[in-house]
């Protein structure tokens, strides 16, 4: 029993969660307009979308997305870890904890409906954002990835000697100098592994990012998901391929900086 | 050379003129409902190497952090050189600290861990390295300066975090169990090099230990702490010789304990009645009435053992041997009284053919009376 076990629940995992991801990746390589019928290896699909307009504006707006409201996210997920990890007691601490972690329990369709009604009657009395588009997208991103970033940067804030930071205080060093001399460089690995995961969450997003963009700004998963509704195009499986080396690469360097982090700290 | 210098500059806390360096006044500290250190009074003088010594949490280490500057007392002051450390942080103190962790940054090589407080300090870059280089070659570190902490051995670190700790030439050195990670034979070295290191450089030193061997041969005086109360403030010799009470006696060193109370008090002697050994003839002591509960302590390499009954002895008792331990520089034995009490005693080895009292023999011990403190709590 034990000698077929094993294996066979694996290959089975394995299969279930990877098949479709390496149908897909194969797929885009086909040269056939058909999606299911196998026409040779061809990279034409990958030529046809370097000349797709929609596509790369809306790769283009995905990434300034990504990366502003993961720089954004890493800012306010690590002031956020920092206050509840190294103030032990202040009013409105359990609210602060609560409400920085909602985001990552809340179902994206309600945090994609508030922050679109948030921003409407935002625009009716305060007359800002106008309209809905980059800005937008960017503010609802930030919301939940700081969630991500402030979970990373207070376990790795937690296993942190504090002694670090009072030996600097002991030497001479104010509080904000101790912070950017010894505990942002001490923690520096887990914030861009945390930069890296929002990163990623930002690409991926579809839900969020449709409630609340505007007729110019579609994010890159928008327009496959629109794409998609006319019927599969083998240029899809091509997008989709490449998003899939970026996400991977991304998740591989962030896991090994946490790694890294971890045994230093060891 | 300094000559011997008179014992009241060597040993300011026995003249009762000199002005303490560091002062403690009525010092608490709780946290919620816990009291760490309670209404702790304490002077320090300068030049002096102070241990506090106690279990873990008995309140030393807070007491540390509060002359560091990390806690705030709940009530009381601390006067470092005549100023109020009340409203001063940590990095406005003429203190600097000694991590028990030892703290080293681990993204700064060696130098710039020991430059760090200097260039804080607002001292110019290429002074600041050449001092933190002279420091290290005091520490025997020169070689390592470019490394990384984590390139280093337990004792290589130790060594960097003294030298970063003792680059400002505070006028106080915190320092927190500092040979507490070390090895026991590269403790002992390091035991000398700390006095030596302490002695050049003339920086008052305060240690926390838990360690009594280390607080024994480190300190000028020791105060022994327990449930955020110093029990005894003392010279080494005093703490040992003459405790206080017998949670001093007995936490220092080894020690055989009597219940008793006194029964005779004349102006050349006095006696005691113990449970344990019976009547006990003692030095007269001030300050203790007839009848009144006290406990006798003895160390035990203050007997002496006989085969046979010592001639003269005011205090002896015989009993069996039940266990022995040879050592190799000294013996130890339990022996069984009549009355049933275990005593333990030493005996140093100090002839080569020696036959030793061994298990089983019937022996007499005998006990100077001057040996016995007389302790009433």
């Amino acid at each position: 029993m034990r000698g077929w076990f094993l294996p066979v629940t694996v290959t089975l995992g394995f299969v279930f969660l990877y098949a479709p991801i390496i149908s897909l990746v194969v797929f885009s390589f086909n040269d056939s307009r058909l999606v299911t019928v196998w026409g040779g290896f061809s990279t034409r699909w990958y030529g046809e979308l370097l000349r797709d307009r929609q596509i790369l504006s809306s790769a283009w707006v995905s990434l300034q997305v990504a990366f502003a409201s993961a720089t954004l996210s890493v800012v306010i997920g690590t002031l956020g870890a920092f206050v509840l990890t190294r103030f032990s007691r202040f009013t409105g601490r359990l609210l602060l904890t609560g409400m920085i972690t909602a985001p990552l329990v809340m179902p994206e369709v309600i945090t994609g409906l508030s922050l679109l009604l948030l921003f409407v009657s935002m625009e009716l009395t305060l007359g800002w954002p106008a309209g809905r588009g980059l800005t937008t997208i960017i503010i609802a991103h930030t919301t939940f990835c700081a969630a991500f970033v402030a979970v990373i940067a207070q376990s790795r804030l937690r296993s942190m000697d504090e002694s670090l930071e009072e030996a600097a205080r002991d030497l001479g060093a104010g509080p904000v100098r101790v912070f950017f001399d010894i505990t942002l460089p001490v923690i520096a690995p887990a914030l861009v592994a945390g930069w890296l995961l929002a990163f990623t969450l930002s690409l991926d997003d579809l839900v969020i990012a449709s409630f609340v963009s505007g007729p110019g700004a579609s994010t890159l998963p928008m327009v496959i998901f629109s794409k998609i509704r006319l019927g599969v195009s083998p240029d899809v499986n091509a997008l989709a391929t490449i998003i899939i080396g970026f996400v991977l690469v991304a998740v591989l360097i962030a896991g090994w900086m946490m790694r890294r982090a971890m045994r230093k700290e060891m | 050379m300094a000559q011997p210098a008179a014992a009241s500059e060597t040993r300011p806390w026995r003249d009762a003129a000199s002005r303490p360096f560091i002062s403690v006044r009525s010092l608490i500290k709780r946290f919620d409902d816990f009291t760490a250190v309670s209404n702790v009074d304490l002077d320090i003088y300068k030049g002096e190497l102070f241990c506090l010594l106690g279990e873990s949490g008995c309140g030393k280490s807070t007491l540390l952090r509060m002359l560091a500057g990390f806690e705030q007392p709940t009530s009381g002051a601390i006067f470092i050189d005549g100023e109020d450390m009340a409203r001063v942080p940590p990095d406005r103190r003429p203190t600097n600290m000694m991590f028990q962790s030892y703290a080293l940054f681990p993204h700064m090589s060696v130098e710039k861990n020991v430059a760090y407080g200097l260039l804080r300090e607002g001292v110019k870059k290429s002074e600041a390295y050449a001092r933190a280089g002279d420091m290290l070659r005091m520490v025997k570190l020169e070689k390592l300066a470019r490394r990384k902490p984590d390139q280093l051995s337990g004792g290589q670190r130790q060594r960097v975090a003294l030298a970063r700790s003792l680059v400002k030439k505070p006028k106080l050195l915190l320092l927190d169990e500092p040979l507490g990670a070390l090895d026991k034979k590269l403790r002992e070295e390091t035991q000398f090099e700390l006095i030596k290191l302490q002695e050049t450089l003339g920086v008052t030193f305060i240690v926390v230990t838990h360690d009594q061997d280390e607080a024994m041969t480190l300190a000028t005086r020791i105060g022994v702490m327990k449930d955020g109360v110093i029990e005894q403030i003392g010279e080494p010799r005093e703490i040992y010789e003459t405790p206080n009470s017998r949670f001093v006696a007995d936490f220092i060193g080894t020690v055989n304990l009597f219940t008793g109370k006194v029964a005779a008090v004349a102006p050349d002697m006095m006696r005691i009645e113990t449970a344990e050994l019976g009547d006990v003839r003692l030095p007269p002591q001030t300050g203790l009435t007839y009848g009144q509960q006290v406990w006798g302590a003895v160390r035990p390499e203050r007997f002496a053992l006989s085969r046979t009954r010592p001639e003269g002895a005011a205090n002896a008792w015989e009993g069996v041997v039940e266990e022995m331990g040879y050592i190799g520089h000294m013996s130890q034995y339990r022996i069984r009284l009549a009355s049933g009490v275990l005593i333990r005693a030493t005996q140093s080895n100090r002839l080569r053919d020696e036959d030793p009292i061994s298990w089983d023999e019937k022996v007499w011990i005998s006990v100077q009376p001057a040996a016995f403190r007389v302790l009433t709590r």
